[in-house]
Protein backbone atom coordinates (compact mmCIF):
# COMPACT_ATOMS: atom_id res chain seq x y z
CA UNK A 1 0.00 0.00 0.00
CA UNK A 2 1.06 4.01 0.00
CA UNK A 3 2.43 5.06 3.06
CA UNK A 4 1.82 7.98 4.47
CA UNK A 5 2.42 9.94 8.03
CA UNK A 6 0.68 13.22 8.83
CA UNK A 7 2.31 16.68 8.51
CA UNK A 8 3.38 18.51 11.66
CA UNK A 9 0.29 20.21 13.00
CA UNK A 10 2.15 23.80 12.73
CA UNK A 11 2.27 22.92 9.18
CA UNK A 12 -1.15 22.10 8.24
CA UNK A 13 -2.53 25.42 10.04
CA UNK A 14 -0.37 27.91 8.60
CA UNK A 15 -1.18 26.55 5.14
CA UNK A 16 -5.04 26.66 5.56
CA UNK A 17 -4.70 30.20 7.68
CA UNK A 18 -6.76 31.89 4.96
CA UNK A 19 -10.09 29.50 5.23
CA UNK A 20 -12.88 29.87 7.88
CA UNK A 21 -14.64 26.48 6.67
CA UNK A 22 -12.56 23.77 5.99
CA UNK A 23 -13.66 20.11 4.87
CA UNK A 24 -10.65 17.21 6.80
CA UNK A 25 -11.21 14.94 3.91
CA UNK A 26 -10.11 11.24 4.78
CA UNK A 27 -9.84 8.43 2.25
CA UNK A 28 -10.51 4.67 3.42
CA UNK A 29 -7.76 3.32 1.22
CA UNK A 30 -4.80 2.91 1.91
CA UNK A 31 -3.89 5.78 4.56
CA UNK A 32 -6.82 3.94 6.42
CA UNK A 33 -4.84 1.38 7.04
CA UNK A 34 -1.47 2.85 7.66
CA UNK A 35 -3.15 4.96 10.28
CA UNK A 36 -2.20 8.27 8.98
CA UNK A 37 -5.61 9.19 6.89
CA UNK A 38 -8.84 7.73 8.28
CA UNK A 39 -11.75 8.63 9.49
CA UNK A 40 -10.03 8.25 12.76
CA UNK A 41 -7.34 10.38 11.67
CA UNK A 42 -9.52 12.74 10.59
CA UNK A 43 -11.25 13.42 13.67
CA UNK A 44 -8.09 14.11 15.28
CA UNK A 45 -6.88 16.42 12.68
CA UNK A 46 -9.79 18.70 12.87
CA UNK A 47 -9.73 18.91 16.88
CA UNK A 48 -6.32 19.82 16.21
CA UNK A 49 -7.21 22.56 13.97
CA UNK A 50 -9.97 23.76 16.11
CA UNK A 51 -7.32 24.35 18.72
CA UNK A 52 -4.85 25.53 16.35
CA UNK A 53 -7.23 28.44 15.47
CA UNK A 54 -8.85 28.85 18.74
CA UNK A 55 -5.47 29.25 20.13
CA UNK A 56 -4.78 32.13 17.60
CA UNK A 57 -8.02 33.55 18.31
CA UNK A 58 -9.49 33.25 14.87
CA UNK A 59 -12.87 31.27 14.50
CA UNK A 60 -12.91 28.39 12.12
CA UNK A 61 -15.58 25.70 11.28
CA UNK A 62 -14.20 22.24 10.41
CA UNK A 63 -16.31 19.51 8.95
CA UNK A 64 -14.96 16.21 8.87
CA UNK A 65 -15.76 13.28 6.22
CA UNK A 66 -14.21 10.63 4.20
CA UNK A 67 -14.15 9.09 0.69
CA UNK A 68 -13.74 5.90 -0.32
CA UNK A 69 -11.01 6.26 -2.35
CA UNK A 70 -10.17 9.69 -3.58
CA UNK A 71 -8.22 8.50 -6.20
CA UNK A 72 -11.38 7.69 -8.59
CA UNK A 73 -13.19 9.92 -10.32
CA UNK A 74 -16.55 8.66 -9.02
CA UNK A 75 -15.88 9.06 -5.73
CA UNK A 76 -14.68 12.26 -5.62
CA UNK A 77 -17.64 13.09 -7.64
CA UNK A 78 -19.47 12.08 -4.62
CA UNK A 79 -17.77 15.45 -2.90
CA UNK A 80 -20.78 16.92 -4.08
CA UNK A 81 -22.70 16.23 -0.55
CA UNK A 82 -20.69 18.57 0.50
CA UNK A 83 -21.13 21.45 -1.65
CA UNK A 84 -21.55 24.97 0.01
CA UNK A 85 -20.20 23.90 3.42
CA UNK A 86 -16.69 24.69 2.82
CA UNK A 87 -14.00 27.03 1.38
CA UNK A 88 -11.44 24.47 1.94
CA UNK A 89 -10.76 20.59 1.42
CA UNK A 90 -7.84 19.50 3.66
CA UNK A 91 -7.22 15.76 2.41
CA UNK A 92 -5.82 13.29 4.12
CA UNK A 93 -5.42 10.95 1.20
CA UNK A 94 -1.71 10.30 -0.18
CA UNK A 95 -0.30 12.69 -2.79
CA UNK A 96 -2.77 10.88 -5.52
CA UNK A 97 -6.04 11.64 -3.80
CA UNK A 98 -4.87 15.54 -3.30
CA UNK A 99 -3.82 15.44 -7.48
CA UNK A 100 -7.29 14.12 -8.14
CA UNK A 101 -9.12 16.42 -5.92
CA UNK A 102 -7.33 19.51 -7.74
CA UNK A 103 -7.92 17.55 -11.34
CA UNK A 104 -11.26 17.32 -10.97
CA UNK A 105 -12.53 20.52 -8.55
CA UNK A 106 -11.04 23.62 -10.53
CA UNK A 107 -12.47 25.92 -7.72
CA UNK A 108 -11.51 24.32 -4.67
CA UNK A 109 -8.59 24.65 -2.66
CA UNK A 110 -6.95 22.08 -1.45
CA UNK A 111 -4.49 20.93 1.01
CA UNK A 112 -1.91 17.77 1.60
CA UNK A 113 -2.35 16.90 5.42
CA UNK A 114 0.26 13.97 4.76
CA UNK A 115 3.64 13.33 3.60
CA UNK A 116 3.45 10.59 0.97
CA UNK A 117 6.38 8.56 2.10
CA UNK A 118 6.21 5.31 -0.18
CA UNK A 119 5.35 1.75 -1.08
CA UNK A 120 5.69 -0.36 1.89
CA UNK A 121 4.27 -3.23 4.11
CA UNK A 122 3.85 -3.37 7.82
CA UNK A 123 6.14 -5.98 9.41
CA UNK A 124 4.56 -5.05 12.25
CA UNK A 125 2.07 -3.06 14.23
CA UNK A 126 3.14 0.74 14.28
CA UNK A 127 6.39 -0.14 11.96
CA UNK A 128 6.38 0.34 7.78
CA UNK A 129 9.06 -0.06 5.26
CA UNK A 130 9.56 0.33 1.89
CA UNK A 131 8.71 -2.39 -0.59
CA UNK A 132 8.63 -1.42 -4.22
CA UNK A 133 9.45 1.59 -6.01
CA UNK A 134 7.15 1.51 -8.79
CA UNK A 135 9.70 0.98 -11.82
CA UNK A 136 7.17 0.04 -14.05
CA UNK A 137 9.58 -3.04 -15.38
CA UNK A 138 9.43 -5.24 -12.65
CA UNK A 139 12.81 -7.52 -12.17
CA UNK A 140 11.75 -9.58 -8.98
CA UNK A 141 11.80 -12.73 -10.93
CA UNK A 142 15.79 -12.16 -11.07
CA UNK A 143 16.42 -11.10 -7.96
CA UNK A 144 14.41 -13.48 -5.70
CA UNK A 145 11.57 -11.84 -5.08
CA UNK A 146 13.23 -9.25 -2.80
CA UNK A 147 13.36 -5.50 -4.72
CA UNK A 148 16.77 -3.91 -5.54
CA UNK A 149 15.19 -0.79 -7.44
CA UNK A 150 13.32 -0.29 -3.52
CA UNK A 151 15.96 -1.75 -1.03
CA UNK A 152 19.14 -0.76 -2.17
CA UNK A 153 20.38 2.77 -1.49
CA UNK A 154 22.01 2.58 -4.93
CA UNK A 155 19.04 1.05 -7.03
CA UNK A 156 22.22 -1.27 -8.11
CA UNK A 157 20.86 -4.11 -10.71
CA UNK A 158 24.51 -5.46 -9.88
CA UNK A 159 25.03 -5.96 -6.03
CA UNK A 160 26.57 -5.56 -3.85
CA UNK A 161 28.60 -2.46 -4.28
CA UNK A 162 31.94 -2.67 -2.11
CA UNK A 163 30.40 -1.23 0.96
CA UNK A 164 28.05 -3.41 2.25
CA UNK A 165 29.59 -5.41 5.14
CA UNK A 166 28.42 -8.16 7.46
CA UNK A 167 25.01 -8.31 5.58
CA UNK A 168 24.64 -4.34 5.86
CA UNK A 169 24.23 -1.43 4.11
CA UNK A 170 26.94 1.17 4.15
CA UNK A 171 24.72 3.94 4.14
CA UNK A 172 23.51 2.84 7.80
CA UNK A 173 24.25 0.16 10.31
CA UNK A 174 20.75 -0.60 10.22
CA UNK A 175 19.59 -1.19 7.14
CA UNK A 176 20.23 -4.79 5.47
CA UNK A 177 22.06 -4.75 2.38
CA UNK A 178 19.28 -5.96 -0.33
CA UNK A 179 21.90 -7.53 -2.35
CA UNK A 180 23.29 -9.45 0.67
CA UNK A 181 19.96 -10.82 1.21
CA UNK A 182 18.98 -11.59 -2.36
CA UNK A 183 22.34 -13.65 -2.68
CA UNK A 184 21.58 -15.69 0.88
CA UNK A 185 17.59 -16.04 -0.10
CA UNK A 186 18.74 -17.83 -3.86
CA UNK A 187 21.61 -19.64 -1.78
CA UNK A 188 18.81 -20.94 0.47
CA UNK A 189 16.89 -22.10 -2.62
CA UNK A 190 19.57 -23.48 -4.39
CA UNK A 191 19.73 -20.97 -6.96
CA UNK A 192 22.85 -19.19 -6.36
CA UNK A 193 23.92 -18.97 -10.03
CA UNK A 194 21.46 -16.62 -10.83
CA UNK A 195 23.58 -14.21 -8.73
CA UNK A 196 26.02 -14.85 -11.79
CA UNK A 197 24.21 -13.05 -14.31
CA UNK A 198 25.04 -9.63 -15.23
CA UNK A 199 21.91 -7.62 -15.87
CA UNK A 200 22.56 -5.02 -18.65
CA UNK A 201 22.26 -1.03 -18.36
CA UNK A 202 19.02 -0.32 -17.15
CA UNK A 203 16.31 1.37 -19.52
CA UNK A 204 14.86 3.57 -16.33
CA UNK A 205 12.11 5.48 -18.67
CA UNK A 206 9.09 3.31 -17.34
CA UNK A 207 10.34 4.33 -13.96
CA UNK A 208 9.14 7.85 -14.77
CA UNK A 209 12.33 9.39 -16.11
CA UNK A 210 10.26 9.47 -19.46
CA UNK A 211 8.17 11.86 -17.77
CA UNK A 212 4.20 11.11 -15.97
CA UNK A 213 3.24 7.87 -16.56
CA UNK A 214 -0.02 6.19 -17.54
CA UNK A 215 -2.15 3.33 -18.27
CA UNK A 216 -4.48 2.64 -20.62
CA UNK A 217 -6.49 -0.78 -21.08
CA UNK A 218 -8.13 -1.33 -24.13
CA UNK A 219 -10.61 -4.06 -22.45
CA UNK A 220 -11.51 -1.46 -19.86
CA UNK A 221 -12.54 1.32 -21.57
CA UNK A 222 -15.18 2.03 -23.76
CA UNK B 1 -2.30 35.23 38.28
CA UNK B 2 -2.84 34.43 41.98
CA UNK B 3 -6.65 34.14 41.87
CA UNK B 4 -6.22 31.74 38.46
CA UNK B 5 -8.03 28.37 38.97
CA UNK B 6 -7.51 26.00 36.82
CA UNK B 7 -9.75 23.50 34.86
CA UNK B 8 -7.58 20.63 35.08
CA UNK B 9 -9.52 17.35 33.96
CA UNK B 10 -8.16 14.01 35.36
CA UNK B 11 -8.92 10.51 33.43
CA UNK B 12 -8.62 7.01 35.80
CA UNK B 13 -9.24 4.06 35.71
CA UNK B 14 -11.26 2.24 38.04
CA UNK B 15 -8.69 0.22 39.59
CA UNK B 16 -6.28 3.29 40.96
CA UNK B 17 -9.57 5.06 41.83
CA UNK B 18 -11.63 2.86 43.47
CA UNK B 19 -10.78 3.29 46.93
CA UNK B 20 -10.10 6.53 46.81
CA UNK B 21 -13.31 7.92 45.31
CA UNK B 22 -14.98 5.52 47.70
CA UNK B 23 -15.08 8.04 50.08
CA UNK B 24 -16.97 10.35 47.83
CA UNK B 25 -16.25 14.20 46.95
CA UNK B 26 -16.11 14.90 50.45
CA UNK B 27 -13.76 12.81 51.97
CA UNK B 28 -11.85 13.34 48.63
CA UNK B 29 -11.37 17.32 49.90
CA UNK B 30 -10.86 16.59 53.37
CA UNK B 31 -7.54 14.74 51.89
CA UNK B 32 -6.82 17.62 50.07
CA UNK B 33 -7.53 16.73 46.08
CA UNK B 34 -7.51 20.41 44.49
CA UNK B 35 -10.86 21.77 43.69
CA UNK B 36 -9.42 22.13 40.30
CA UNK B 37 -9.52 18.61 39.12
CA UNK B 38 -12.69 17.46 37.91
CA UNK B 39 -12.49 13.32 37.60
CA UNK B 40 -14.04 11.16 34.35
CA UNK B 41 -13.26 7.79 35.90
CA UNK B 42 -13.39 5.04 33.23
CA UNK B 43 -12.90 1.51 33.23
CA UNK B 44 -9.72 1.01 31.91
CA UNK B 45 -6.97 3.99 30.61
CA UNK B 46 -6.17 1.68 27.30
CA UNK B 47 -10.10 2.79 26.47
CA UNK B 48 -9.14 6.81 26.36
CA UNK B 49 -8.50 7.45 22.83
CA UNK B 50 -5.95 10.75 21.94
CA UNK B 51 -9.38 12.13 20.39
CA UNK B 52 -10.69 12.17 23.96
CA UNK B 53 -7.52 13.80 25.45
CA UNK B 54 -7.96 16.46 22.60
CA UNK B 55 -11.86 17.41 23.23
CA UNK B 56 -11.07 17.69 26.56
CA UNK B 57 -8.84 20.45 25.68
CA UNK B 58 -11.75 21.55 23.43
CA UNK B 59 -14.03 21.48 26.40
CA UNK B 60 -11.82 23.82 27.74
CA UNK B 61 -9.67 22.54 30.40
CA UNK B 62 -5.79 23.77 30.98
CA UNK B 63 -4.36 20.38 31.70
CA UNK B 64 -5.45 16.96 31.27
CA UNK B 65 -3.94 14.59 33.09
CA UNK B 66 -4.15 10.38 32.98
CA UNK B 67 -4.08 7.92 35.83
CA UNK B 68 -3.35 3.94 35.27
CA UNK B 69 -1.77 1.03 36.49
CA UNK B 70 1.29 0.59 36.83
CA UNK B 71 3.33 -0.20 33.64
CA UNK B 72 4.01 -3.88 34.04
CA UNK B 73 0.82 -4.34 36.34
CA UNK B 74 -2.43 -2.93 34.69
CA UNK B 75 -5.08 -5.26 35.43
CA UNK B 76 -5.97 -5.04 31.65
CA UNK B 77 -2.26 -6.28 31.04
CA UNK B 78 -1.54 -3.04 28.28
CA UNK B 79 -4.32 -0.47 29.39
CA UNK B 80 -1.90 1.54 31.06
CA UNK B 81 1.09 1.08 28.50
CA UNK B 82 -1.33 2.49 25.55
CA UNK B 83 -2.68 5.32 27.57
CA UNK B 84 1.03 6.42 27.49
CA UNK B 85 1.47 6.30 24.24
CA UNK B 86 -1.67 8.48 23.77
CA UNK B 87 -0.93 10.98 25.95
CA UNK B 88 2.31 11.02 24.29
CA UNK B 89 0.84 11.68 21.24
CA UNK B 90 -0.61 14.45 22.66
CA UNK B 91 2.40 15.72 24.15
CA UNK B 92 3.69 15.65 20.82
CA UNK B 93 0.48 17.50 19.41
CA UNK B 94 0.99 20.22 21.93
CA UNK B 95 4.45 21.00 20.93
CA UNK B 96 3.86 21.25 17.69
CA UNK B 97 1.20 23.70 18.38
CA UNK B 98 3.75 25.44 20.71
CA UNK B 99 1.61 24.69 23.59
CA UNK B 100 3.57 23.53 27.19
CA UNK B 101 3.78 19.24 26.71
CA UNK B 102 3.54 19.46 30.73
CA UNK B 103 -0.14 20.32 30.14
CA UNK B 104 -0.78 16.46 29.84
CA UNK B 105 0.74 13.92 31.83
CA UNK B 106 0.33 9.98 32.47
CA UNK B 107 0.82 8.58 36.10
CA UNK B 108 1.16 5.13 36.94
CA UNK B 109 0.05 4.39 40.66
CA UNK B 110 -0.63 1.11 42.58
CA UNK B 111 -4.21 0.16 42.96
CA UNK B 112 -6.03 0.90 46.21
CA UNK B 113 -6.29 3.58 48.66
CA UNK B 114 -2.94 5.71 48.47
CA UNK B 115 -1.93 8.79 49.46
CA UNK B 116 -0.17 9.70 45.51
CA UNK B 117 -3.38 9.90 44.15
CA UNK B 118 -3.94 12.67 45.81
CA UNK B 119 -0.55 13.79 45.58
CA UNK B 120 -0.20 13.99 41.52
CA UNK B 121 -3.33 16.24 41.58
CA UNK B 122 -1.83 18.72 43.76
CA UNK B 123 0.97 18.81 41.73
CA UNK B 124 -0.54 19.11 38.28
CA UNK B 125 -2.65 22.52 40.30
CA UNK B 126 0.51 23.52 41.43
CA UNK B 127 2.02 23.07 37.98
CA UNK B 128 -1.06 24.82 36.17
CA UNK B 129 -1.62 27.20 38.51
CA UNK B 130 2.09 28.59 37.63
CA UNK B 131 1.75 28.15 34.19
CA UNK B 132 -1.64 29.94 34.03
CA UNK B 133 -4.38 29.11 31.58
CA UNK B 134 -3.94 27.20 28.57
CA UNK B 135 -3.02 28.79 25.30
CA UNK B 136 -5.56 26.85 23.40
CA UNK B 137 -8.15 28.58 25.17
CA UNK B 138 -7.53 31.90 22.96
CA UNK B 139 -7.98 33.70 26.04
CA UNK B 140 -4.73 35.36 25.08
CA UNK B 141 -5.16 35.98 21.58
S1 LIG C 1 -6.20 8.15 -2.58
FE1 LIG C 1 -4.21 7.34 -2.06
S2 LIG C 1 -4.49 6.57 0.00
FE2 LIG C 1 -6.52 6.79 -0.86
S3 LIG C 1 -6.94 4.73 -1.73
FE3 LIG C 1 -6.11 6.04 -3.35
S4 LIG C 1 -3.95 5.53 -3.37
FE4 LIG C 1 -4.74 4.83 -1.42
S1 LIG D 1 11.63 -4.10 -9.47
FE1 LIG D 1 10.38 -2.28 -9.79
S2 LIG D 1 8.24 -2.98 -9.83
FE2 LIG D 1 9.52 -4.66 -9.02
S3 LIG D 1 9.37 -4.43 -6.80
FE3 LIG D 1 11.20 -3.29 -7.45
S4 LIG D 1 10.50 -1.19 -7.85
FE4 LIG D 1 8.70 -2.48 -7.70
Amino acid sequence: MIIAERKPIAEIVEMTRDHEKILVLGCRGCVTVCSAGGEREVELLASLLRLGAKKEGRKIEVQEGSLVRQCDKEYVDSLDSWNGEYDAIVSMACGVGVNFIANLRSSTMVYPAVNTTFFGGSPEQGIWTEQCAGCGNCVLHLTGGLCPVARCAKSLMNGPCGGSQNGKCEIHSEVDCIWQMIHDRLEHLDRKEQMLEVAPIRDWRTAGHGGPRKTKRDDLTI
Amino acid sequence: MSDFTPDIKAFCCHYTSQQTCAEGTEGLKQDGFPGSVSLFRVPCTGKIQVSTLLQAFEDGADAVYVVGCPVDGCHNVKGSQRAAKRVGAVKQALSELDVEAERIEMFHLERGFHPEFVAVAQEMDKKIKKLGPSPLKGESA
